[in-house]
């Protein structure tokens, strides 16, 4: 199989999903011409033309309102949010349009939208254009929240959120872009609402998300040199969470490391741990849950305090090793 | 001897006086919401658009069914106009399965899609960007539909007001933002608020024709919306127009109205009743009597007493409704 940058592989899906179907098109700042903050649309504006693929204002609400707009009326708009930290100025239309119009219109009409942003930090970008903001929309009965981690989930998860006929965040990852990984060509689904296991193992389960899969499995080379077996599983989508892969893991291995990029207090790290502890996992565990996450602090520009502000390799390393010298 | 009453939309004797029922019976469905509410026979609250009647109507009865409304949270007049099962409405106000919504949505969600009534919104300006979208959906599709964006006064504060103004005007959007300004955002007197004489004059910075009307003119406010609405489906552009009103009930069911004197409100009420005005050019024109007139408030009374009949007669909905309609198949 051909090896493909997640950048690549985003950019397939999208180009696939709009040579099949006329309905669906692209709004969103600067992703014409530019080809976007981080190329991931670039050449679509020269295959598509500046139709479908439309270069906005900045002008986040009306953006992902227009998206709304257009999904209710029978298109299947992906809107680009530039930084996933200017939700900010597109909440109103995400939170109480998009989220509950199904609902609240008693189910007579479905949002078919896709938003997608890239957040997280390790650029140097600092603290408006760094965040890991997943969880708010987590928060939010109506919307489907998928975070990517690899090129391959990248690709066959848009595919399932364009075809989706709910509003859909996506979450890409800044780091992840130029990660490179097997991508088939031509249009394929991962389902919505599975986790994967990217690492089999038999002594802790590091549930990571994100950006976050891959420094847990480079720390899982380390520490496989020491016999430490993790396993890491990554939930891929947050809303709907594939509770049953993260309890039957726990459930073998007696132990849990949740590792997330956001913020520690009221993260997606305390759904996660939550949920190991309510399902009978909790009665498998041989230490309790441990949980690395974001520290309570904006995103520093200096790169020692950026690195310091997010779990890194060596934080996973040294958790799991005491875990594993707990008795 | 009778004698037209010239409009723009070429409206002929039997659709004015049609337009006259549709006011009329916009009315007597608020009255009835008011007399329900006050009664604890509703819950949750509600937003009357009594007074603004030719606004609502002027407007509606100029778009085609194919057309598409965003309404907003005063928006019963809008969404009866557009053509919504009156019966329906009634019931989503007692929260029944029968009703628009199913009883999930109440008198600020209400919507049918059926009839191009995209819904109604609870979050002042949250329709403009969900207009532009629709009428982007009309422009890609090459269909000739427009969107009709009502929104109110205070709404021209927010910033989704200026973010959708200018990308309805860069794209050309068959899109008309019409603006009922019925002077108060709650209890913020719009003069307060902003610091311009009519509204209709920000249409100047985002490139687009801006127009001030009588709102509560029902010829004036229909030749308004016909030039706009002509202008969107030529492909030529959206269209700001401010039609000047008046609400005679407050916000919405607790109001003491302290932010405004009574004098002021029997004044709209005597002299600028958009309903009693129009019934009397009808009537000086020759084309509706004063028996007519009562004949056509009886039946609009009927019908709402069969509104309220239908929506009595729905069921709540199960319990198993809690949960359900959350993510779309």
């Amino acid at each position: 199989m051909r090896e493909i940058t997640y950048t690549e592989a985003v950019r397939e899906a999208l180009s696939e999903a709009m040579r099949e179907d006329e309905s669906v098109f692209i709004l969103g700042e600067d992703i014409g011409i530019y080809g976007g903050a981080f190329g991931v649309t670039r050449g679509m504006l020269e295959e598509f033309g500046p139709k479908r693929i439309r270069h906005t204002p900045i002008s986040e609400s009306a953006i992902a309102g227009a998206a709304v707009g257009a999904a209710i009326t029978g298109m299947r708009p992906v809107f680009e949010l530039q930084f996933s930290d200017f939700i900010t100025i597109a909440l109103d239309q995400i939170v109480n349009q998009a989220a509950k119009i199904h609902y609240m219109y008693g189910g007579n009409v479905s949002i078919p939208l896709v938003m997608r942003t890239p957040g997280g930090s390790g650029t140097g970008a600092a603290a408006q254009h760094s965040q890991s903001l997943e969880n708010w929309t987590a928060h939010i009965p109506g919307l489907i929240v998928i975070q990517p981690s690899t090129a391959y989930d990248a690709k066959g998860l848009l595919h399932s959120a364009i075809a989706n006929n709910n509003p859909v965040m996506f979450y890409e990852h800044k780091l992840c872009y130029r990660t490179k990984g097997d991508v088939p060509e031509g249009k394929y689904f991962i389902p919505i609402g599975v986790a994967d296991i990217k690492r089999p193992g038999k002594d802790i389960s590091v549930i990571a998300t994100s950006y976050m899969v891959h420094k847990a499995l480079e720390a899982a080379e380390i520490l496989a040199l020491e016999g430490i077996d993790i396993e890491v599983v990554d939930p891929r989508t947050l809303v709907p969470l594939d509770k049953k892969t993260i309890v039957d893991s726990v459930k073998k291995t007696g132990r849990a490391l949740v590792v997330t990029e956001a913020v520690k207090r009221s993260g997606f790290s305390s759904e996660l741990a939550a949920v190991i502890s309510e399902e009978e996992s909790f009665d498998y565990l041989d230490h309790p849950i441990v949980r690395l996450a974001g520290a309570e602090t904006p995103i520093p520009y200096e790169p020692t305090l950026e690195k310091l502000a997010v779990p890194q390799v060596d934080d996973i390393v040294t958790a799991c090793r005491k875990i594993m010298a707990a008795k | 001897m009778t004698m037209t009453l010239v409009n723009k939309a070429g409206f002929n004797d039997q659709q004015l006086i049609e337009a006259y029922r549709k006011m009329c019976l916009i009315r007597l469905f608020e009255e009835k919401v008011d007399y329900f509410f006050a009664k604890g026979m509703i819950h949750g609250t509600t937003h009357l658009c009594v007074g603004q009647e030719a606004a609502a109507v002027g407007s509606g009865s100029v778009l085609r069914h194919s057309d598409w409304i965003t309404a907003t949270h005063r928006g019963h007049g809008q969404t009866i106009t557009k053509g919504t099962d009156i019966n329906k409405m009634m019931a989503e106000l007692f929260g029944k399965t029968s009703g628009t919504n199913k009883g999930k949505g109440g008198s600020m969600h209400i919507a049918d899609i059926a009839t191009g009534n995209l819904g109604a919104n609870g979050v002042v300006g949250g329709g403009y960007p969900i207009a532009c979208g629709a009428a982007l959906t009309a422009q890609m599709k090459h269909t000739d539909q427009i969107c009709l964006c009502y929104a109110g006064d205070g709404s021209t504060n927010e910033g989704s007001f200026h973010e959708s103004l200018n990308m309805a005007s860069i794209w050309k959007l068959p899109v008309v933002f019409f603006i009922e300004n019925n002077q108060y955002g709650m209890s913020g007197p719009i003069k307060e608020t902003v610091n311009i004489q009519d509204l209709s004059t920000r249409a100047v910075s985002y490139g687009m024709p801006g127009i001030t009307i009588d709102g509560n003119d029902l010829i004036a406010v229909i030749d308004a919306t016909y030039d706009a609405v002509e202008r969107a489906r030529k492909g030529e552009g959206p269209t700001l127009i401010e039609a000047k009103t008046y609400r005679w009930k407050g916000h919405s069911k607790s109001d003491a109205k302290k932010y405004r004197t009574r004098e002021e409100e029997e004044m709209w009420k005597t002299e600028r009743d958009p309903i009693a005005n129009f019934k009397a050019k009808l009537i000086q024109a020759g084309l509706l009597s004063e028996a007519q007139s009562e004949e056509i408030l009886a039946k609009a009374a009927e019908v709402i007493e069969n509104a309220v009949a239908f929506a009595e007669a729905g069921s709540k909905p199960d319990v198993d409704q809690l949960m359900t309609d959350i993510y779309a198949e």
